[in-house]
């Protein structure tokens, strides 16, 4: 089994890993040939930083637009990212002291993650205009979160397992060596939608993580007087 | 709800409610498709003439040619994950309730062929992903709801990620027009700026006529001859303002100020015949073609005229690619003189004549009026002025306070960056589409009824010529009178203390 599911794991992180590089690649290599920032937008580079920064963490045009949106939106990413950085004590020996200080909190960070994802999955049901524009792959991908959050919850509240053979596990995937699984249905289902997660990040609408940092109009600065805007076609 | 059915076929929506977001009802703008391009039209843009047979094919492969081409454009398609917050963002989905102008509803219109044809997912599991193939009726919907976008980029401003609708249904249309589908409204302008040099296609003579006619009317008014000068070489200025400034209501009595203004600072200026149109409608269609051969021909004009500086009149659009396109269509713009930003929008000349006291101002003129101001979506969003971050919003609003004792300002969030659009811009402003018109002016009435319940406004100012020609029509049908709208320029000229 911890073969399989290993393969599956590694499978998914290269799948991952290569989408991403391909995607940062592609739209890099897509010339951008007018400028076209949605102003106000900043005139210096480090000012685009800074509000690409505040909309990757803030989500702060997302906070303009709708508040419930955006606790939800900013819960969950904030509460995942909490989470996988609590994750890294199964992956590095010996564990970082700033990863045992949060690990504790996690069980927390995993119930506000699985609570936020309920929330957002209530909102696509609820409100008329944002059901109609949801697909079948929109549900799911929230469906599929919380299977993730909810088995770790259950592995965390009720269904215990043997972190000790699980770190062995994990610490072996480092060095291709499959060490045994603890044995549990909650751990396959959790280690099953982590492979998941990963397979479909770089084919699905998850590579916004990506788009964000291309966007123009964020992207882009208000300086075409001072200096002119070459279009890439014309070279 | 008024009920205007003796006048018109449809009903006006009630602008003094507050402002609150509509219950989705399918189809009910679907009616409200625009006219489209005659093959004589169509032609003249070099776009073929009718429907071609291989159209699946051609716009298929237009999509992954142009998702190629336009970083912003592929972006756009592969980010969005439907999460909503831009549903209640369309001046166009209030007023209409058509599930279709919600920014991401549009741009799924799109985004369902780009899926099917050119991902992964939309390949192998379409149903799963809402991907779609490219049919009869796709393509209806692609020629309704991408004409119902005027591109006024308000639900940029709050999608996570940017998705400008606007670049989405700029690239639609260019794919259409490429199958020879066109826009009657659009592609009609098009033709005659290329063959006379403006919208209107006013041929020069009959432009000369109508300077002078201008000419007799101030001196007439102010006992002041003001100059409205055309063609002349060596000036300092070349003023490039929307033909409609040269003879429409309320669009005149703004040039008349901006000829007031730089009259009062002694700066020689003057129009030229070739260039006789600040407008490009190429930045509608999506033609990067159309948009540059119309920003060259100013600079064509001003290399001949041998002028120092460019000047853009009241517009919208025009300032967003005079400030951000021209430089990189036209340019480089060397020959000009270095002292000024090329191009410099007209309120900003004024402005800074203002900050250097050049100018004789008594906002006592400007008594009788009590003003607001309506920031046109190409100018707050798409666009910069004066060097400053957003100046585009702070410039219009100080010389409007100069020249105004009395002026308010609209609840916050029609305002600024997240303006209403008129509901003409982006290439609906034709008769055509009165409906859908009235309608998406719906939000700005509301807000504008709000303040005039307050403040009792008499009247709204825009500089920008689709936003007052699109007022002018649709104020009256929610109570107002049409010369309530009115140019910033209209307002400086009159508070304008002219010597004789
Ligand atoms: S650009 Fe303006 S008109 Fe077009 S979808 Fe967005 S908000 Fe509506
Ligand atoms: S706000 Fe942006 S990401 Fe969200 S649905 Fe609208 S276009 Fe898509």
């Amino acid at each position: 089994m911890s073969v399989v599911i290993a393969t599956l794991l590694y499978l998914g992180l290269g799948v991952f890993v290569i989408g991403c590089v391909y995607w940062v690649w592609r739209y890099a290599s897509i010339p951008a040939p007018l400028n076209m920032p949605t102003m106000p937008a900043p005139t210096t580079r480090c000012g685009v930083a800074l509000r690409i920064l505040r909309e990757t963490v803030l989500f702060e045009s997302l906070f303009k637009a709708s508040k419930w949106t955006w606790i939800f939106g900013w819960l969950f990413h904030a509460s995942l990212l909490f989470v996988v950085l609590c994750h890294l004590r199964f992956f590095v020996d010996p564990v970082w002291g700033w990863v045992n200080v949060i690990s504790p909190y996690s069980r927390y960070a995993g119930i506000v993650l699985f609570f936020s994802l309920a929330g957002l999955l209530l909102r696509r049901i609820v409100i008329a205009r944002v059901r109609y524009i949801s697909v079948p792959s929109d549900y799911l991908m929230l469906l599929m979160l919380m299977c993730l959050a909810g088995s770790g919850l259950l592995m965390r509240y009720k269904y215990y397992i043997d972190l000790y053979t699980l770190r062995n596990f994990a610490l072996g995937l480092g060095s291709f060596s499959f060490n045994v699984l603890p044995p549990s249905a909650m751990l396959l289902v959790h280690l099953l939608m982590v492979a998941v997660l990963l397979l479909v990040f770089p084919i699905s609408k998850l590579t916004h993580a990506i788009g964000v940092f291309f966007s123009p109009s964020r992207n882009q600065r208000d300086n075409t007087r001072a200096k002119r805007y070459v279009n890439r076609w014309d070279s | 709800m008024v009920n205007n059915t003796d006048k018109k076929s449809f009903i006006t929506p009630d602008a003094s409610v507050k402002l609150s977001i509509p219950e989705i009802e399918e189809s009910a703008s679907k009616h409200l498709a625009p006219f489209k391009a005659s093959a004589e039209h169509q032609a003249a843009l070099g776009f073929p003439d009718r429907l071609i047979d291989n159209w699946k094919d051609v716009a298929i492969e237009k999509l992954g040619e142009l998702s190629g081409k336009y970083r912003g454009l592929r972006v756009y398609l592969d980010s969005c994950v439907n999460c909503g917050a831009c549903t209640d963002k369309c001046h166009y989905f209030l007023g209409t309730g058509d599930p279709k102008n919600m920014p991401v509803a549009r741009q799924n219109l799109m985004r369902k062929v780009y899926r099917r044809y050119y991902t992964f997912a939309g390949r192998t599991v379409p149903w799963l992903v809402g991907a779609e193939d490219l049919t009869e009726e796709v393509l209806d919907d692609w020629y309704t709801y991408f004409n119902q976008c005027s591109q006024c980029r308000r639900c940029s401003v709050y999608c996570p990620y940017g998705i400008d609708t606007a670049e989405v249904s700029m690239a639609a249309r260019e794919i259409m027009d490429t199958i020879g589908v066109g826009q009657k409204y659009s592609n009609e302008v098009i033709g005659k700026v290329h063959k006379l040099g403006n919208n209107l296609g006013l041929p020069g003579p009959a432009l000369a006529n109508t300077l002078e006619g201008l000419e007799e009317d101030v001196l007439e008014e102010t006992g002041v001859a003001v100059k409205f000068p055309l063609d002349q070489k060596d000036a300092d200025i070349l003023l490039v303002t929307p033909s409609a400034d040269f003879f429409a209501e309320p669009h005149v009595d703004g040039l008349i100020g901006y000829a007031k203004v730089l009259h009062q600072a002694g700066i020689s200026w003057t129009f030229s015949s070739t260039a006789s149109e600040a407008a490009n409608f190429g930045l509608f269609i999506g033609s990067y073609d159309n948009m540059q051969q119309i920003a060259s021909r100013i600079k064509d004009a001003a290399l001949e005229l041998n002028v120092k500086r460019i000047v853009f009149g009241e517009c919208g659009h025009a300032w967003r690619v005079a400030y951000n396109y021209l430089n990189t269509l036209a340019g480089p713009f060397d020959f000009l003189d270095p002292k000024y930003p090329m191009p410099q929008h007209i309120v900003e000349v004024t402005y800074d004549l203002i900050q250097q006291g050049r100018l004789h101002l008594d906002a006592s003129a400007n008594d009788d009026k009590r003003v607001t101001f309506h920031d046109s979506c190409n100018i707050a969003r798409a666009s910069g002025m004066a060097g400053i971050k957003g100046g585009q919003l702070s410039v219009p609003r100080d010389v409007l306070k100069t020249v105004c004792n009395h002026f308010y300002d609209m609840r916050s969030n029609t305002i600024g960056e997240a303006t209403f659009c008129c509901g003409g811009g982006g290439g609906l402003l034709t008769d055509d589409l009165l409906e859908l018109r009235v309608k998406g002016a719906l939000p700005r009435m509301q807000a504008l009824q709000e303040l005039h319940d307050k403040h009792n406004i008499t009247h709204m100012a825009a500089m920008c010529a689709i936003c007052k020609s699109q007022f002018a029509k649709v104020l009256p049908y929610y109570g107002f009178e049409m010369d309530q709208i009115i140019s910033v320029h209209q307002l400086v000229g009159d508070a304008l203390v002219m010597q004789r």
